[in-house]
């Protein structure tokens, strides 16, 4: 029986087996790389088929297994809100999975058993219908992240990157225990409520809301709570650290809306809470990755920035919901929706792109490098496609997400006045904001990873990644393109996703492609293509036509420049980061000047995790001097940890009867 | 047909005039006579059929600068109505392309600066970016304050429909909006007291300093891709600054050339009578805009 | 209601902004000064025309505009101080916190209960913001001088307040306000001599070595 539910389970299943036959010590680790990377294609293209089905024919099932555990029958569910996502999971893993074979030696084993595993995990999470079985699949999701992420190496920045993750998850799924327990006495039961259920209005509704944001906002990363991201991102392998900015922080979005979804007669507070921690998050996130230095950290603060963009549509959305105004919603959810499947797809390019890079010069240091676009002129093309289209501007993909949710906000303040409007006039321009300091930040990058000249031998001796690396980039890179172009085309798959989330919108009523002017992008978008294109042919004759010259680069009446004198991605980042020291605490080490011929200096500069390392670790570090005491419960015999079950099964029969 | 056509024409000849009239004006400030107003469009034409000479650490990013930056003006200026008339090409939510559309050119002007090399012209890139960043939120405001008392989405009739009929009844928010896009007209189109477009000294300059490697048609395209952007903001502001109908449709296009000349004449005596600011001081006055645009917002909606 | 009179509160507001964003003394001293004449010009506009009105509007006008801008000034140059070199915060935050004080003017205003005929004038949220102005220009800057200025700043909030209540009782609100400010102004005037005199500073942060 060929459902597009059964597809999708196909698909998951296929890359949850994909890395098992590479464990056996039998077949050579070539062989094994190659058998795993064939899986995970046909699991994620049967995948692809099953979700891109539900979502045009809008197609809803759900099946249940036959399940003796305690907490009822575990179900699992096909709606075009989870084939959304399954659809983002099964493109980017099989686009990582393509890349690791270029990327990632076959020779370490594990490694292709725990992506597979992650895989399936991920698509389990979106189809599970029932808590119990949510949790254990978000459960083998973290820990097989966790093994991934870690598989780098033993370097002590790998381990603490790791531990913290594994803490921040941990807590994040603590949170969620408690979500799913508020709901089991709500409802009565672990399964999912079905859409718009549930009244919003009483005090248990308040708790959801508040765990749910807690727990899966840990996931997604949304500031503060941001802390775990940067560094397990940085320090993971580059196509792990795609998989995870791509899709895995996404199923922190993804709970969320799910979770909404259940609700009806959402209060306005909801939504305003959501606006402004995703303004929060945007502008934070941004501002704190102009101040990196580390190509892979900087791009997971550009996570975080949009994380908060995506949280400003749902919050528009919310807000839409509780003033009575369809359009808001449509435009909200629509723009978070689109900008979760185009970040997902650019930002796993760009962090694709990072590690081609980071292969080629061998650093992290983006003042290392330099010149790159000259050995690796389609890495350069790609990596610039995905940092314009992480900039927001068009004829790419991200404009069009980003332009839903700022058509959003201006239909909100026309429409009428409420307690939100003046929050939906702020977040407007704070978009602008972080649009303008992303574009500053990735023209940063770009200018200092592939323009100019190689800042050192590492950097000099760069070449172009292998095919396997190359072509995941370029089909990344072509959505890109796609999606920016032909909106309507990404925004007719979003409408039945947009219709099962906000089940209240009338089927007749509004529609994305009605509410926004997305024709009106593809004529503009071409029209910018042709006269970009008319302008370079115009322009070539005329070169060609004239006398050409060669020369060096004019040195402003500077003898002697060198290479390691160009403008670094640190002194173009320090306009504003000195702008912004009062919430980034820069850390600068300058050799002090005196006679009137100094010797030989040195001068770095270091932005810390400001929420880390001066808040919460000071924070964790008191506390753990406060609460020593209690340590003394923990003192390693046995008879004694025996008595404390004991006594706790008495407490609890005590409690009981 | 024909105002399209009109629009299309002048949007395509009259910005170099500006640049001519701004220079005018100064040299009549500096007691010379000053170039002919048609010189910038003998300097562009000359560049034009110049050869020209690509420093060998730069690649086809180089190139795609200027090329960039002039499809994009030319974009937006498709967007912009002039005058009374609206623009070709008018849709719900054209303003955040023609924002946006700007960003994609500066993306490329800083990506060919940093193409070089040369650390001063990485410097210009670094304070284009900066400066920009902060001169983004105040035009955004700007548009909301626009869209809120005009209640439309469009550029066209949020700009050419009711400003007039809107200036007794909110004229505080509306100077206030004017004051600061006055400010970030001169600020994006680097003139002074932000950035001097005459002075060659590198340290000091923003966007002279990012095209100092280009030259031929490159920097024929740079030099009228910038008027054009100058016009295309121009005709923004004057939208609110000079809100003034004629009625009939022709007479409209000469009262929009008028205005637009007189705004390069007040550009070029602002320019004649300031000196430049320091570098410091920039962030403070773009800030400052912004707080305007932001004041007239509550104002708005209040 | 009354015209012109919301262009003359928005501009006393945007006076606002300039004196938390600017450095120098004298452009702070002016700003107060130019602030004080655009509200001695408001009563003159909020009335009909009578010799008393205008002999309200000219005092205060010269009290105002003219005769505390001068002492001031006067009391710069024996100082010899010319700008104020490190406030507490810096001169952007400054200007962002004013900005956010005044929106949060608007939004306190909207919430109080006011007799109806006030509702929907800008005379309470300028008040209040020219108020919280003065409040900020007192926290953040060290100097005698510019504390004053933010004394100031924050008796003419006071001020537009009171312009609301001249109908019940005009002179009354207006002596009592002036005479407060009289008294500051001696006050800070013999402070400032005394504090210039005997510690050739007038920081007001070296003040604290005084609490033993």
């Amino acid at each position: 029986m060929l459902t597009p539910g059964s597809l999708a389970i196909t698909g998951a299943a296929l890359c949850g087996i994909s890395g098992i036959p590479g464990l056996c010590p039998a077949i050579s680790a070539r062989l094994g790389q190659r058998i795993a990377v064939f899986l995970v294609l046909a699991g994620a293209a049967t995948g692809t088929a099953g979700a891109l089905w539900s979502m045009l024919g809008n197609l809803t099932e759900t099946w249940t297994l036959d399940w003796t555990l305690p907490f009822g029958t575990a179900e699992i569910g096909l709606d075009p809100l989870s084939a959304l996502f399954l659809l983002l999971i099964f493109v980017v893993s099989g686009c990582c999975s393509v890349y690791g074979i270029g990327y990632w030696p076959a020779e370490k084993r594990g490694l292709a058993f725990f992506f597979g595993l992650l895989s399936c995990s991920l698509a389990l999470v979106v189809m599970a219908r029932n808590g119990v079985f949510f949790l254990l699949a978000w459960e083998i999701m973290a820990l097989a992240n966790y093994i991934v992420l870690t598989s780098g190496g033993d370097s002590p920045e790998v381990c603490e990157a790791g531990r913290t993750y594994l803490v921040a998850t941990h807590i994040g799924t603590l949170a969620l225990f408690a979500l799913f327990a508020i709901f089991k006495v709500t409802t009565g039961s672990f399964q999912f409520p079905v859409a718009a259920g549930l009244d919003a209005s009483p005090l248990p509704a308040t708790a959801i809301f508040m765990t749910a944001l807690f727990g899966f906002g840990l996931k997604a990363g949304i500031m503060p709570l941001h802390v775990w991201l940067p560094s397990a991102h940085a320090n993971a392998p580059s196509h792990i650290s795609a998989l995870m900015s791509g899709v895995v922080i996404k199923m922190g979005i993804y709970g969320l809306l799910r979770t909404f979804s259940f609700f009806n007669n959402i209060p306005l507070w909801w939504g305003i809470l959501i606006l402004v921690a995703g303004i929060i998050s945007g502008l934070a996130g941004v501002i704190f990755a102009i101040a990196q230095h580390d190509i892979k950290r900087l791009l997971a603060y550009h996570s975080i920035e949009n994380i908060g963009i995506i949280a400003m549509g749902i919050g528009a959305a919310l807000i839409g919901e509780a003033t009575g105004s369809p359009s808001l919603v449509v435009l909200g959810i629509g723009g978070a929706f689109l900008h979760v499947l185009n970040h997902g797809i650019f930002k796993s390019l760009l962090f694709l792109g990072a590690g081609s890079v980071i292969h080629a010069s061998g650093t992290r240091e983006i003042d290392r490098m330099g010149g790159l676009a000259r050995p690796m002129p389609y890495t350069a093309v790609f990596f610039l496609t995905g940092a314009v289209a992480i900039c927001g501007l068009p004829p790419l993909n991200g404009f069009v997400s980003e332009f839903l949710i700022y058509f959003g906000f201006f239909t909100g303040i026309r429409e009428g006045f409420s307690k939100a409007t003046p929050i939906l006039a702020l977040a407007i321009p704070s978009l602008a904001m972080i649009g303008g300091l992303a574009l500053a930040c990735f023209v940063k990058v770009f200018g200092a990873t592939f323009l100019g000249l190689p800042r050192t031998d590492g950097a000099a001796r760069g070449h172009e990644a292998g095919r396997p690396m190359l072509a995941p980039m370029g089909l990344l890179a072509l959505l890109c393109l796609l999606i920016g172009v032909f909106p309507a085309a990404a925004t007719r798959l979003l409408e039945p996703a947009i219709r099962a989330w906000a089940p209240g919108l009338s089927e007749e009523g509004t529609r994305l492609a009605q509410a926004a002017p997305l024709s009106w992008i593809t004529l503009l978008a071409l029209l910018l293509i042709t006269i970009t294109l008319a302008f370079t042919i115009l322009f070539k004759r005329r070169v060609a036509g004239a006398a050409r010259g060669k020369a060096g680069t004019w040195d402003c009446g500077y003898a002697n420049p060198s290479a390691s004198m160009q403008y670094s991605s640190s002194s173009f980042a320090e306009m504003l980061v000195r702008l912004f020291a009062t919430m980034l605490r820069p850390d600068c080490h300058k050799p002090a000047l005196r006679d009137l011929f100094p010797k030989g200096g040195r001068f770095s500069s270091h932005v810390p995790e400001v929420v880390l390392e001066l808040i919460m670790v000071p924070w964790f570090m008191k506390s753990d001097v406060k609460f020593s005491s209690i340590r003394r419960l923990q003192h390693g015999q046995l008879h004694l940890y025996i008595l404390y079950v004991f006594l706790a099964l008495l407490a609890l029969l005590a409690w009981a009867t | 047909m024909t105002h399209i056509l009109i629009h299309i024409l002048l949007v395509l000849l009259m910005p170099p005039l500006l640049l001519g009239v701004i220079g005018k004006t100064k040299a009549f400030f500096a007691g010379r006579v000053g170039a002919p107003y048609l010189q910038p469009y003998y300097d562009i034409w000359k560049l034009m059929r110049k050869g020209s000479v690509f420093s060998e650490t730069t690649t086809w990013l180089f190139r795609a600068g200027p090329i960039v930056t002039l499809s994009v003006a030319v974009t937006a200026s498709l967007l912009i109505p002039l005058g009374n008339h609206s623009a070709p090409f008018s849709f719900a939510g054209d303003m955040i392309l023609f924002a946006y559309l700007f960003g994609l050119a500066r993306f490329f002007t800083v990506a060919a600066a940093l193409d070089t090399g040369s650390s001063f012209e990485g410097m210009g890139g670094a304070r284009e970016a900066t400066f920009s960043c902060l001169a983004e939120p105040t035009l955004f405001f700007a548009l909301v304050v626009l869209a809120r008392l005009s209640g439309s989405l469009s550029l066209s009739t949020m700009l050419t429909g009711s400003i007039t009929t809107l200036w007794p009844d909110s004229a505080p928010s509306l100077i206030l909006l004017a004051g600061s896009l006055f400010i970030i007209l001169l600020a994006e189109n680097c003139r002074v007291p932000f950035d001097d477009p005459n002075t060659h000294l590198e340290l000091t300059m923003i966007h002279e300093v990012m095209v100092l490697d280009h030259s031929g048609p490159a920097f024929g395209y740079i030099l009228y891709g910038a008027a054009m952007k100058l016009f295309v903001l121009g005709a923004f502001f004057l939208h609110i600054a000079f809100p003034f109908k004629a009625g009939d449709p022709f007479l409209d296009w000469g009262v929009f050339i008028i205005a637009m000349l007189l705004l390069a004449v007040v550009i070029g005596i602002v320019e004649s009578i300031m000196a430049r600011l320091r570098m410091v001081r920039i962030p403070q006055i773009l800030v400052a805009s912004t707080i305007l645009a932001a004041f007239a917002l509550v104002l708005v909606l209040r | 209601m009354y015209p012109f009179a919301d262009q003359a509160l928005v501009f006393v507001m945007l006076i606002n902004f300039l004196a938390l964003g600017s450095s120098r003394m004298n452009v702070s001293v002016r700003a107060v000064a130019l602030q004080g004449v655009t509200l001695g010009i408001l009563p003159g506009i909020m009335h009909t025309f009578s010799w008393h009105l205008l002999a309200i509007t000219a005092g205060i006008i010269l009290a105002k505009g003219v005769a505390i801008p001068w002492l001031l000034v006067g009391a710069m140059r024996k100082a010899e101080i010319r700008r104020e070199v490190e406030p507490l915060i810096g001169y952007i935050p400054a200007l962002v916190l004013g900005a956010i004080a005044t929106a949060l003017a608007f939004v306190f205003a909207a919430k109080l209960p006011l007799a109806p005929e006030h509702q929907g004038l800008l005379f309470i949220p300028a008040s209040i913001a020219t108020l919280l102005t003065g409040f900020l220009l007192l926290v953040t800057r060290r100097k005698a001088i510019s504390q004053v200025i933010g004394y100031l700043v924050l008796e003419n909030g006071i001020f537009i307040f009171g312009l609301l209540l001249t109908e019940a009782m005009p002179v009354m609100v207006e002596a009592g306000a002036l005479l407060d400010l009289l008294v500051g102004i001696f006050v800070m005037g013999i402070v400032i001599n005394h504090i210039s005199r005997e510690f050739s500073s007038i920081d007001t942060s070296r003040l604290t070595a005084l609490k033993e």
